[in-house]
């Protein structure tokens, strides 16, 4: 299932407020957290991985550095 | 530290090379009496291969080491005569269960079904399958057995490899027209063929500790992620036989191995655990890192690369030992048919194309596993402690729960030796899988379906009902709906829905158990010929000119 990328939120400024006030009060570490259970939970809910393989990487968009060349090699 | 086990001390025998001066010659040898290498002489040698197996040195493993035995390693050693002594001696366990701080967050039954003459796993020190290996291959007396004995050079050729082996009453030179290399990750015999290990290294420690106590846990594993008694970092807990118990306590990158191995620094972190009221000591302490990697190749002419020889997975999921033995169950027959000249060297190209896809499975799967239980980042720690957390109240979060993915059998699905369905199959066990087993009856008397495939050490056609013949050289084994003489009455049908067979069908086992072809309907001697044929490597006949 492609990732829809036309406007479909009825009340965008209503999803936006509620997203902000789950946010209010909380350090850095703990809205971390919410963004972190919100992205799962919503995952799940979408399920199709196509579509959230296109979601991750249009989200990874113009975030550079590109991953850095880890710290895996390992060499004989 | 307390015993509860003594390692026997195996003897040095004087080899008549040491005398003769001259290069000595053997058909098979094995580097590393290991459990892969153990294994693979067991195996060759139940074929009726002689095989010289060479070891620096003269016991079995020093502590506990690969202790989760998986169901199809219990099935491989249940066709090696072994099987039945593991699960007498192991503690059965079936159930994982997962700990969030000071909560469980999840539990999971690794083999939610019955029929199955094997559990999931047992948990076995590796020593007494060490042990028990030795003493079959020398049942066998076709295992030459050289302890003491270091391989020092290796110089593969076109007709094998040259070695140099040092004794402790010197040095002597054997020539092995096949060289099997079982020895381990630091394989001398991989560092003298050049080959580089390909993969990534984990910046964390882990420190092994057996105890010795008697503890009310039941015989599952446990896994905590930052529990209370070790904060930030995850402990895991399995159950071994003779009140040994195994706890593997994450330290991070920083921690320092020297002081981390003090027994009474690792006395404090146990009773954290345990508490004040349960007695314990020390057995075998050890501290780790761990690597995700292999060799580009495991077969190199006439020397070929088992185990952790071959690769290396971090120990969450149980997939070095177990990932090893079906190694050396892959190359076990087809060695064999090379040797006898049933099949050309190039079946043995089939070990590539079968172990590197499975190793490399094992490597994602225990390379996941690890970035879960160490995180790398800040946004990896809050996507697993979400995922925790969640996990405690949905189910939805359960399956990214990953405190390790347990040893599954590989399914060879891009095998070479398999022949594609002529119409499609549907459900069912795939090309390329292990069998599954089942509960039977032969003669009014309980068994096992798996007992029989590959009993005889050759191919094996499975036929559901009468009908398809088997061409010589080929076991047929009859599979009945309803009781019938010579057949293996399949009484709760789970032998048919497991293989998705019906009346008539017929299915082609190879000597490892794996299914090779399938033929709904049933299938002409020829049909049957021409799969098998094509298992063994060998060159259509038909098309041949």
């Amino acid at each position: 299932m492609p990732l829809h990328t036309e406007p479909r939120l009825a009340d965008p400024d209503g999803f936006y407020a509620a997203l902000m006030e789950a946010h209010r009060g909380l350090d850095s570490e703990a809205s971390r957290r919410l963004d972190a259970r919100l992205v799962i939970l919503l995952a799940n809910h979408i399920g199709d991985a196509e579509t959230l393989r296109e979601a991750i990487a249009l989200a990874r968009e113009g975030l550079a550095p590109e991953r850095p060349a880890a710290d895996t090699g390992d060499r004989p | 530290m307390p015993g509860t086990y003594a390692n026997p001390r195996y003897p040095f025998r004087r080899p008549a090379a040491l005398d003769h001066g001259r290069v000595e010659e053997a058909g098979v040898a094995v580097v590393g009496a290991g459990v892969v290498g153990l294994t693979v002489a067991l195996d060759l040698a139940r074929r009726g291969l002689r095989v010289v197996l060479l070891d620096e040195d003269d016991t079995v493993s020093f502590g506990s080491r690969a202790i989760c035995w998986a169901k199809r390693t219990l099935e491989i050693y249940g066709r090696l005569g072994l099987g039945a002594r593991l699960l007498e001696k192991g503690v059965t366990w079936n159930t994982g269960r997962v700990f969030f701080r000071d909560r469980e967050a999840y539990s999971f039954n690794l083999l939610p079904e019955e029929g199955h003459e094997y559990p999931a796993f047992v948990n076995l020190q590796q020593y007494y399958v060490e042990e028990w290996l030795v003493d079959a291959c020398e049942a066998t007396g076709l295992v030459d057995l050289r302890w003491k004995s270091r391989v020092a050079a290796v110089e593969p050729r076109a007709d094998g490899a040259l070695l140099g082996v040092e004794t402790p009453e010197g040095g002597y030179r054997l020539h092995a027209a096949w060289l099997l290399a079982c020895d381990g990750a630091r394989s001398l015999v991989r560092e003298s063929l050049g080959l580089p290990f390909l993969g990534q290294v984990f910046r964390d420690r882990f420190l092994i500790a057996d105890v010795v106590m008697r503890a009310a846990f039941p015989a599952e594993r446990r896994f905590w992620f930052d529990p209370p008694f070790h904060p930030g970092q995850s402990v895991l807990l399995h159950r071994q036989p003779d009140d040994l118990w195994r706890i593997d306590f994450q330290l991070g990158w920083d921690a320092d191995p020297e002081e981390e191995k003090r027994p009474e620094r690792v006395r404090a972190r146990v009773a954290a655990m345990l508490g004040p009221d349960i007695p314990f000591d020390l057995e075998w302490v050890s501290v780790y890192t761990f690597r995700c990697r292999r060799i580009g190749r495991f077969r190199h002419g006439r020397v070929l690369f088992l185990g952790d020889a071959a690769h290396q997975v971090s120990p969450f999921g149980a997939r070095g030992g177990n990932g090893g033995v079906q190694d050396a169950d892959n190359l076990g027959w087809k060695l064999a048919a090379v040797l006898r000249g049933e099949a050309p060297e190039a079946l043995l190209d089939s070990y590539d194309a079968e172990r590197v896809p499975a190793a490399d499975e094992n490597i994602l799967n225990s390379a996941r596993s690890t970035d879960f239980i160490t995180p790398k980042n800040e946004a990896a720690r809050a996507y697993r402690d979400a995922v925790l957390e969640l996990a405690g109240r949905h189910a939805l979060a359960r399956p990214l729960v990953n405190s390790g993915r347990l040893s599954r059998p590989a399914v060879l699905a891009a095998s070479p030796l398999s022949t594609p369905d002529a119409v499609p199959w549907g459900e069912g066990l795939p090309l390329g899988a292990s069998a599954p087993d089942a509960p039977v009856q032969r003669d009014g008397e309980p068994d096992w379906l798996l007992r029989h495939i590959g009993a005889d050490g050759g191919f094996t056609l499975l036929c559901f009902g009468q009908g398809s013949e088997a061409p010589p050289g080929i076991a047929r084994l009859v599979v009945s709906a309803v009781p019938a003489p010579g057949a293996l009455w399949d009484h709760s049908g789970l032998a048919a829905r497991r293989f998705g067979a019906g009346p008539g069908d017929c299915l082609l086992l190879r000597p490892d158990q794996h299914l090779a072809a399938r033929f709904r309907g049933g299938a002409t001697a020829e049909a049957v010929r021409a799969a098998r044929d094509r298992a063994l490597a060998i060159p259509n006949r038909r098309g041949a000119a």
